[in-house]
């Protein structure tokens, strides 16, 4: 009976929606496009920052950069002793790490001495991305240009898996001799010092004992490394947002029109209705049909192209904007983190509000008299 | 055969689909352990503080080692010289109060952050 | 018994507002059942106000009617439409079918709230369309039917919930002589059937139409 009852009025609404097949496929073609953008907003959002979660929990615990002038500046390798000298703090270890500008490709690399024995003097291990903008294979010679002017080439030991490029991209990994000759950077310094905690709950307490003793440092939690990926996408503005804002005004008059605005031939047509006998609940039924019918169609699809672009075709709709000026764009495959709740929040956030804008304004029609039709 | 039906099978479809969509994500995070593992041990041994999307500029490649002489401290909303910039937040440790929540004590924030106080008025919103 | 029963009914539009006029001054009035009544009057005489009173769609501003000697005056709207559509059919003046969608859809539209299973439903809309020779019609969509093609889809439409009722609302107004002759025929037919017909016409083929028992004569919003 009841479901008799939806069939029914659901074939008068799929049929009174062909009779405006071109202005509902415009309709329907918009809003999907509007669930893609978000949903692959939304997808691609969520999995940098889970990703991000998982793998920066690695990260060192607290780095401690010394500032000059405002400026990040080497910091001296003494201030290591001191930082030992605080109870709690262990695994204190000065880091060498810097950018190298490289003429040859244009591009900005990170370069970086790990602990020892990763790399051997004259030689380097190098990411991905790397690789790709300088052609450099495994055994290949890589020529740098030092800070006196001397040119001196560094043989490729290694190059990182394409996997791993969310993290090495850029990487360049040198040994120390090579690093300080490279920018002539004198002994005794370094670029920060990272230190692990053993108790997490000294954290702050060991962070404002480095401050207090060292006034000229700063220092950066992890805690806050998470969280600037937490910040990533927040539409604060930029070509994003004149992006999206375009579909999403197209969709606002597409919906005005369609939703609010009921022409008088709809208005005529729920007179007939009411007249031979459809009550008000069922010319409301029909519109929240109507509604469904359009939100859920554009919904799935844009959901499932917004999968496929993000995770399939690693979002190249995204790459001008994430690619940037950049010359080295890190290629990665972002793993699927998606869950049931972000489906049904996108859902909640698109579909609900449209088909209630669908009904709302077809609720004065529809309470019109049943006899208005015999007086017209 | 009926609209209704079409319909009805093409809901059933699509939710199928979203179903197996939900299924190949779950799959395909799992498949992918070893390497996020991989991505992980990178981390841990090279002791890398930041994901590497953007590499135009040092901020951009690092954000979390950004310090207050870039582009981010001009205000928190300014229209960003690099595309990245609309992607991109400032990071937490540029804006004062997450350093406030982060570190609880507040009074000794000025001593933890080693700002002076120009850069205070410029952060606080 | 009687099928409709208006007893003292008065109708005023436009209540309380400087344009109020009252279309039906205090009528009473029997409809016997299995008959054909015509109301007749010039345009303005309250015909179609007394017919949409008479078929449950619009209210009396006072007085009372009985239907099947039960009291339906002050019935909330949802029953009230229950019992229109399941004892009335209604063919309007100028057919007021929906456009774009086909004849068949048109006649099973107002059974489609009642939950009817489609099956059941499809086959009565065909036996009917069968009846009024409209089954070569059924998938064309009402724009290119013709005058009386249209007019045989109302009546289909009107019949598909059988209703023990017609009404017809100056039925004849858009056909020629012919087509208004094979109006009547079709309604004698449902008499037949022993359906009770009411038409509001000023059409004389309808008024003076064998299959018309009682001719009802309006003026002014009275019966005369």
């Amino acid at each position: 009976m009841w479901i008799e009852k939806q069939g029914n009025i659901i074939d008068f609404t799929l049929s009174s929606l062909l009779r405006r097949k071109r202005k509902n496929l415009a309709l329907i073609s918009v809003y999907m496009l509007v669930i893609f953008f978000f949903a692959s907003v939304m997808f691609f959002t969520h999995a940098i920052k889970k990703e991000a979660s998982i793998i920066l929990k690695e990260a060192p615990e607290m780095v401690v950069q010394k500032m000059a002038g405002g400026r990040h500046e080497l910091i001296p390798l003494g201030y290591i002793e001191q930082i030992k000298e605080i109870r709690g703090a262990h695994s204190v270890k000065g880091r060498l790490w810097g950018y190298y500008y490289d003429p040859v490709a244009g591009a900005n690399f990170t370069l970086m001495v790990p602990g020892e024995g990763e790399v051997e003097q004259g030689g380097i291990a190098v990411g991905k991305g790397v690789s790709r903008v300088r052609f450099l294979d495994e055994e290949d010679e890589m020529e740098f240009m030092a800070s006196d002017g001397e040119v001196f080439g560094l043989k490729v030991k290694q190059i990182f898996s394409p996997e791993s490029e969310l993290v090495s991209s850029d990487l360049i990994l040198i040994s120390e001799e090579d690093f300080r000759k490279l920018f002539g950077m004198v002994k005794g310094v370094a670029t920060d010092i990272v230190l692990s905690v053993r108790n997490p709950k000294e954290l702050s307490t060991i962070a404002l004992k480095i401050a207090e003793r060292l006034p000229d440092t700063r220092i950066i939690l992890r805690e806050e490394m998470l969280r600037t990926y937490e910040m990533v996408f927040n539409w604060r503005g930029g070509m994003m947002l004149v992006v999206l804002s375009g579909t999403l005004l197209a969709f606002i008059i597409f919906s005005w029109d369609r939703a609010s605005g009921l022409s008088a031939e709809e208005r005529r047509e729920i007179g007939i209705l009411k007249a031979i006998g459809w009550e008000t609940s069922d010319v409301i039924l029909m519109k929240f049909w109507e509604g469904t019918v359009i939100s859920v169609s554009s919904f799935f699809v844009g959901v499932f192209l917004a999968y496929l672009h993000v995770f399939f075709l690693s979002s190249p709709l995204f790459e001008p904007a994430l690619k940037g000026w950049a010359i080295l764009y890190p290629k990665f495959k972002l793993i699927p983190f998606i869950d049931f709740y972000q489906i049904a929040t996108l859902f909640f956030f698109t579909v609900v509000p449209y088909t209630g804008a669908t009904i709302i304004p077809s609720w004065r029609a529809a309470t019109i008299d049943p006899d208005s039709v015999m007086r017209t | 055969m009926r609209k209704s039906h079409f319909f009805l099978f093409y809901l059933l479809f699509s939710m199928a689909c979203g179903v197996l969509m939900l299924v190949h994500a779950s799959m395909r995070s799992r498949a992918e352990l070893p390497r996020l593992r991989e991505k992980t041990e990178m981390v841990k041994r090279f002791g890398l503080t930041d994901l590497c999307l953007f590499t135009e500029a040092s901020y951009t490649r690092h954000p979390s080692q950004a310090d207050f002489h870039t582009p981010f401290q001009n205000h928190p909303v300014a229209l960003e010289h690099f595309p990245s910039g609309s992607i991109l937040a400032p990071p937490p440790h540029l804006k004062m109060r997450s350093v406030r929540e982060s570190v609880s004590d507040s009074k000794n924030l000025k001593t933890l952050t080693g700002t002076d106080t120009n850069a205070e008025t410029d952060h606080v919103d | 018994m009687n099928m409709i029963q208006l007893l003292n009914i008065r109708k005023v539009f436009n209540m309380g507002r400087p344009n109020e006029f009252t279309a039906i001054h205090g009528v009473s009035l029997s409809i016997h059942p299995h008959q054909v009544t015509a109301l007749k009057g010039p345009s303005g005489s309250g015909k179609t106000t007394l017919l949409s009173i008479l078929g449950c769609m619009a209210r009396p501003t006072s007085g009372r009617i009985m239907l099947f000697d039960r009291e339906i005056t002050s019935l909330p709207e949802r029953f009230l439409t229950e019992i229109r559509r399941k004892t009335f059919g209604f063919v309007f003046q100028q057919f007021h079918l929906i456009k774009g969608i086909t004849v068949l859809e048109n006649v099973m539209l107002p059974a489609y709230p009642g939950g009817e299973g489609y099956g059941a439903l499809r086959k009565r809309a065909m036996e009917i369309l069968d009846l009024l020779s409209l089954s070569k019609k059924a998938s064309s969509r009402v724009e290119w039917l013709s005058g009386g093609e249209a007019q045989r889809t109302a009546i289909a439409r009107a019949l598909i919930n059988r209703p023990s009722v017609m009404i017809a609302d100056e039925p004849t107004g858009h056909l020629d002589s012919r087509l208004s002759q094979e109006f009547m025929q079709i309604m004698g037919r449902l008499k037949q059937d022993r359906k009770t017909i009411l038409i509001a016409s000023h059409d004389p083929i309808v008024h003076e139409s064998e299959t018309v028992d009682r001719v009802i004569e309006m003026r002014d919003g009275r019966i005369i």
